[in-house]
């Protein structure tokens, strides 16, 4: 009798835990579902009444009041282009060529090693390779719109080409082996077998990447400093500045109100980003249903 | 030409068939001949592409290599020109002042081991030029370290506790909704976090904790913003480990009596250990290296502490901070960020070799 009313307070107690964790485990979701939530109403409550025509169409000025964006955004779009014409040919190259070229070797194996190292350099740490390389060496002390690009873009290869790689992989190898059975080469299985079956998903991955490129903010602030910008940009050794940039400058002063122009800059990048990643799930989804049928 | 393109297209030998299609009078002998010359310089002429293309792929290819080269190369060399570097350093007990060589310093190099184990870390730019000098980097290492132990427990206590609701209580559905929310707050630029660090947490802390105890900068505050930044890579990395710990596994415990939680606790959490102590080592890593949200919320000043409740200086946050102000090329100020750098390169490598390493060498393996 005793025995059985133990073993039931046991049981009792055990599940009475299971619950409580259930709650515990369940209340870490919480936390950072409501950390974001926090976030994003403080940047939407304090850009509040400052987001309009006349920020999107201003330069920068020392009066929060008639400060705005343009150059940031034209430097953005500026930068993101430039830096997808240089990694996307150069990041799908790498991938084709581990994927179906690359014997299986001890090289082959050090370049893929090589490739996910470079995914983990710190951002900063391209910076400093930029400032050397493209900055110091190349353009003689010059920072430029290209200066900063090429960063990014080296920032940015392992991830494209990891992208581009498991895109290649989807591929049904079936797909290959009939083409080669046609006695096709290498190269036109590639070109007419491989690359039309893994654009749609490696498209999305790059544009995921590039989503990644115009958050950057350490590499960039490194190559190209903090500048008072007042013009667009016309050509790629002009000088720039960037979203964050421009965000990481209001944020520092101390006035209150450039709090509130560092919100609405906010706001305007998250709303980029929320595009592209928009755009890489609505592309996903359409392959997606093309490969079931 | 649509018969080349054709032969192109199938790659085959077809070309001849195609030829005098309408006739059909025997293609003669020297027609054959001419045929044949054309397949073998076609052939060529796909041999030669082949072989060009594969020329080009590679070169794409050994850009990575020269990448990591490149950087190697630039933290290096820049790294040597600091430590060739003669600089005024004061004498051990001389107080902080102007630094003259055969007064209160010597012109020496900055030694390896006094950079690495120094506990002074005063570069001392502009408008401090003539002061004494002191290179030790451990206040950095400090302070980077105290805001990326606030991040990890963060993020190890979130994003477990988010990774074992995620694979072992939550329903598909729910699953569904939370990880995309988990992927936007990954995808949040650090720049955003560092806002919110600095402005936000930051006003909130002071408030908690009181104004005496802690200031507008602190390493508590960028480390709960960078927990959970960072806390979205943990709950991915632990969920896939957790998931791929055998069904059967979990049914036995279940067969035996034991609630969700022992399962969880008793038999996935183990068996997937590896992959969770990995994700841990890589968040960490991330937050060693992780810029913006020190460099606007952690503060300025290079201080040599391990209390979360002051304002540290990190490694990143130094080498923006010097990399912003006009430096000139070629004085040790320059080569200081690189020489920092070079340090940050290698805490984060050996952090990231190790956590791949602890996945492949304690993997439990199922049939």
């Amino acid at each position: 009798m005793a025995l059985q009313t133990q073993s039931n307070k046991r049981k009792t107690y055990r599940r009475a835990r299971d619950n409580v964790f259930a709650g515990v485990f369940l209340s870490s979701v919480v936390v950072g579902v409501l950390v974001l939530a926090w976030l994003l109403i403080e940047v939407f409550v304090d850009s509040f009444g400052w987001l309009d025509w006349q920020f999107l169409s201003s330069y920068s000025s020392r009066h929060p009041v008639e400060a705005g964006v343009l150059a940031p955004i034209a430097g953005t779009f500026w930068v993101i282009i430039l830096t997808a014409v240089m990694t996307v040919p150069v990041g799908i190259a790498t991938a084709v060529y581990l994927e179906e070229f690359a014997p299986s070797n001890r090289v082959t194996r050090l370049i893929q090693l090589n490739i996910s190292n470079l995914a983990g350099v710190p951002s900063v740490v391209y910076g400093l390779l930029g400032l050397a390389i493209f900055v110091q060496y190349l353009f003689d002390g010059q920072r430029s719109l290209l200066a900063g690009a090429l960063t990014l873009s080296l920032l940015v290869m392992p991830i494209v080409i990891i992208a581009s790689q498991e895109a290649i992989r989807a591929v049904p190898p079936s797909y290959r082996d009939a083409a080669y059975a046609m006695g096709a080469t290498r190269w036109q299985v590639v070109k007419m077998v491989v690359l039309p079956q893994a654009i749609p998903s490696m498209m999305s991955g790059i544009i995921l990447a590039m989503s990644r490129a115009i958050g950057e903010t350490a590499p960039i602030l490194v190559v190209s400093s903090l500048v008072f910008i007042t013009y667009v940009p016309t050509s790629p050794t002009d000088r720039f500045t960037v979203l964050p940039l421009q965000i990481v400058t209001w944020v520092s002063q101390p006035q209150d109100d450039f709090r509130h122009i560092a919100a609405a800059a906010i706001v305007i990048l998250l709303v980029m980003l929320l595009t592209m990643n928009a755009a890489a799930i609505y592309i996903r989804a359409k392959f997606q249903r093309r490969a079931e049928y | 030409m649509s018969v080349e393109r054709h032969a192109v297209g199938l790659g085959s030998d077809a070309l001849v068939t195609q030829e005098g299609t309408g006739t059909h009078e025997r293609p003669s002998t020297l027609s054959l001949r001419k045929d044949e010359d054309r397949l073998a310089k076609h052939r060529a002429r796909r041999h030669f592409e082949q072989a060009a293309v594969a020329w080009v792929l590679r070169a794409a290819a050994l850009l990575s290599i020269l990448t990591t080269i490149g950087i190697v190369a630039v933290l290096v060399s820049q790294s040597i020109g600091f430590f060739q570097e003669e600089v005024c350093v004061l004498n051990e007990g001389e107080p902080i002042k102007p630094c003259e060589p055969g007064v209160n310093g010597t012109m020496t190099h900055v030694g390896i081991v006094d950079f690495l184990t120094g506990t002074n870390w005063s570069p001392l730019f502009k408008p401090y030029r003539d002061l004494g000098r002191s290179f030790g980097v451990l206040p950095l290492v400090a302070g980077t370290f105290v805001v990326a132990a606030v991040a990890g427990i963060v993020s190890l206590t979130l994003g477990i506790g988010a990774a074992i609701f995620l694979s072992e209580y939550a329903p598909e559905g729910v699953r569904r909704v939370i990880k995309p929310i988990l992927e936007v707050l990954a995808g949040i630029p650090t720049v955003v976090y560092g806002y919110f660090a600095l402005l936000t947490i930051g006003p909130v802390l002071k408030a908690v904790i009181g104004d005496d105890h802690i200031g507008t900068f602190s390493a508590l505050s960028a480390g709960l913003v960078m927990g959970i930044m960072i806390m979205p890579m943990v709950t991915t990395l632990s969920e896939d480990a957790m998931i791929s710990v055998p069904r059967s596994l979990r049914d036995a415990a279940y067969a035996l009596g034991a609630t969700r939680f022992e399962v969880a606790t008793k038999v996935v959490v183990p068996a997937a250990l590896s992959g969770i102590v990995s994700s841990f080592i890589l968040a960490v890593s991330r937050a060693v290296g992780e810029t913006m949200i020190v460099y606007l919320a952690a503060g300025g000043r290079p201080n040599l502490t391990f209390n979360p409740l002051e304002a540290v200086q990190a490694m990143t946050a130094f080498i923006v901070n010097v990399a912003l102000g006009d430096t000139p090329h070629g004085e040790i100020e320059y080569y200081t960020i690189f020489v920092v750098g070079l340090l940050l390169f290698l805490i984060t490598l050996v952090m990231n070799i190790m956590g791949r390493w602890v996945v492949q060498r304690f993997r439990q393996q199922y049939e």
